[in-house]
């Protein structure tokens, strides 16, 4: 069975993430092995002038809409249902991102193709498609088995490269309609984040703290640390949720996106949201006492011991290097 | 306002999550059940409503080990009522657990001032995220990665600010009745004393539902659930925790970080 393939394509601010390319390059080896096709469906303003860039896609599908910055997604979910019946997709493929946090399981509801969140990989052979899920923020992988390769798929970021994803040839364009919904939903704008004391994404060090900090009264001694380094403390989400440390300095998903030179790491478990926001940094260092931690799969150097025990060492150590102590 | 808040019980990760025999799901054994952050966060954006409105908060779960300690727990907080139903959480997908919550509302009557908050996304499900399936199952509308909510019109219609990526935020007006899945709320959750959920769980009481079984427990199968390999891609440094500081600094000197 030759594959159909659906790739829901994001942007914001005339920009589409790398997760869309991610999409398309595995959309396109997929469908190249079943002699299918490959759909990128793009929604929203200024789409047209977006849709030829998705080259690795065979057509693109696209909803331009001068009045919408950001896509309505109940008209979102409408125009890919469509999608679906007209090109008889077999598969869809939308990122485990924000932007399209929803859409796949109410697409799975009105399509009834089944939904599988978190998806890390997908192997096809002759008879069946493996995905797998990843849970628990990575540590345990689940692979389902899709009989008859039909799914709607929430693909992760960073698990496929992108460079596959990017094609220098146009696709065909196709114009679709906007789906005539009446959504209770209205955008009003989009929020810029508050310009902070620090900008972490134009660091070169970042000592960022997890959960692992355990305390607020620990923030000082990892400020101390990146004041030796000659750079910033920045964090995960649950520091940040608990209103230790200001949401300018989360990295990951919903947070910001650094590349620093170096980015130490002290309690951060490693969730595939986390490492979104860190992939470019040069040099990775964990601190973790669980062995396990996912962050030891992606980091280059790591230690397996109590991060408050290290900070202080770690701190004289450089200093004594630097000649300051 | 009249406010749900939905109370969903995870396998804690910060335990070991071990696979049990049958290669397809975790041992039960070693599993202690948490509810997540989000939940936790939802808890607390519903009181902070609560607090500038009026209005009532209901925490709703299904039956999971340790449940009863979350809904007691959110009562001593000031959530005004909490409802266990009686289906066991553990054995329902998404789907289902979405199906049994529609059930449950269906029942319940949803008034035009109803604002049901999940949390976000839980960590331990394939199926996807169950706030976003009742929406759809009840026709009502749906924004996820909530951090903010502000009620307007008199409670007819709510503000609310959803995260994108990099910082970026969008805000959205959205008509009541509605389903919000929470990531976090304005404030970090409440922390309410020992001695006070002990005074609650002698007076409050949580109410049971009974409500029928879904049709399908799940829709998906897990074939095979395991552990990853770990690709070991870092370098583990040995010795005690001076040595591994000193050779941190020899390795930041010698990529010139110092
Ligand atoms: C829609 C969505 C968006 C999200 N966006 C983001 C985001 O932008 N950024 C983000 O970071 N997360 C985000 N998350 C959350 C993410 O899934 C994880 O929950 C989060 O990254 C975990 O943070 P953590 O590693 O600090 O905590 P945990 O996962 O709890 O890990 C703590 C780690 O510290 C270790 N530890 C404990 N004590 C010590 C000690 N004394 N010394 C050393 N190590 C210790 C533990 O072994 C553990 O590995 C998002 C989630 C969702 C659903
Ligand atoms: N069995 C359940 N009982 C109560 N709430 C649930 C249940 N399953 C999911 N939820 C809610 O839906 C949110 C998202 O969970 P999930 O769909 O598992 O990602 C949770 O944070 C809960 O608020």
């Amino acid at each position: 069975m030759s594959a159909s393939i659906i790739v829901l394509v994001e942007h914001l601010k005339g920009n589409i993430p790398e997760i869309s390319y991610e999409m398309l390059g595995v959309a396109r080896k997929i469908a190249d092995a079943s002699g299918g096709k490959v759909y990128a469906l793009i929604a929203g303003k200024g789409s047209s002038a977006l849709a030829t860039g998705l080259g690795a896609a065979d057509v693109a599908l696209v909803l331009e809409d001068s009045s919408a910055d950001v896509m309505n997604d109940d008209v979102l979910i409408e125009a890919l249902k469509q999608a679906i019946n007209e090109k008889q997709a077999t598969l869809v493929l939308v990122g485990c991102t924000n932007i399209s946090f929803g859409i796949g399981t109410r697409l799975a509801l009105r399509s009834g193709m089944p939904f599988i969140n978190w998806v890390k990989d997908i192997k096809t052979t002759e008879g069946e498609m493996v995905v797998t899920s990843a849970l628990f923020g990575g540590k345990v992988l689940s692979d389902i088995v899709l009989k008859d390769k039909k799914g709607i798929l929430g693909i992760l970021s960073g698990v496929f490269p992108p460079d596959a994803g990017k094609i220098a040839k146009q696709p065909s364009i196709e114009h679709i309609a906007k789906p005539e919904i009446k959504s209770k939903i209205t955008f009003r704008s989009l929020m810029e984040p508050k310009a902070g004391d620090i900008d972490i994404s134009r660091m070169d060090v970042l000592v960022s703290v997890g959960r692992g900090i355990q305390s607020p009264d620990n923030i000082p001694l990892a400020e101390e640390l990146a004041n030796a380094l000659g750079g910033a403390v920045s964090s995960s989400r649950p520091v940040v949720d608990q209103g230790w440390l200001p949401l300018t300095r989360q990295v990951g998903k919903s947070g910001m996106n650094v590349s620093p030179e170096l980015y130490l790491a002290l309690g951060i478990s490693g969730a595939p949201e986390h490492y979104e926001g860190m992939k470019g940094a040069k040099l990775v260092v964990a601190i973790n006492t669980d062995p396990k931690a996912p962050i030891f799969d992606f980091a280059h150097y790591g230690a397996v011991v109590d991060c408050l025990e290290i900070i202080e060492l770690l701190k004289e150590e450089i200093q004594k290097r630097k000649g300051t102590q | 306002m009249n406010a749900y808040v939905l109370i969903k019980m995870a396998p804690d990760p910060v335990e070991e999550l071990d696979i049990a025999n049958d290669g397809k799901s975790l041992n039960a054994e070693f599993i202690r059940f948490k509810s997540g952050d989000p939940d936790e966060h939802s808890i607390e954006q519903a009181l902070l409503l609560k607090e500038k409105n009026g209005g009532k908060v209901t925490v709703v779960a299904l039956d999971a080990p340790e449940v009863d300690d979350v809904l007691y727990t959110a009562l001593a907080k000031g959530v005004d009522r909490a409802v266990k139903i009686s289906l066991d959480q553990t054995q329902l997908g998404s789907v289902a657990t979405a199906q049994a919550f529609a059930s449950f509302f269906q029942k319940e009557g949803i008034s035009s001032d109803t604002l049901i908050m999940p949390g976000t996304q839980a960590i331990d499900d394939i199926e996807g995220e169950t706030g976003a399936l009742l929406a759809e199952m009840l026709a009502l509308p749906y924004i996820g990665v909530v951090s903010g909510i502000t009620l307007t019109n008199g409670g007819a219609k709510a503000v609310v600010v959803k995260e994108f990526s990099s910082g970026l935020r969008g805000e959205y007006e959205v008509e009541l009745p509605a389903v919000l899945g929470i990531q976090s709320a304005e404030k970090p959750p409440r922390y309410v004393p020992v001695a006070k959920i002990r005074a609650v769980m002698k007076t409050a009481k949580i109410e049971t539902v009974d409500l029928s079984e879904p049709d399908k427990a799940k829709i998906l199968e897990i074939e095979r659930m395991y552990k990853p390999e770990v690709a070991g891609r870092a370098q583990i440094l040995e010795g005690d925790v001076k040595e591994i500081a000193a050779k941190l600094a020899e390795i930041f000197a010698e990529r010139g970080i110092i």
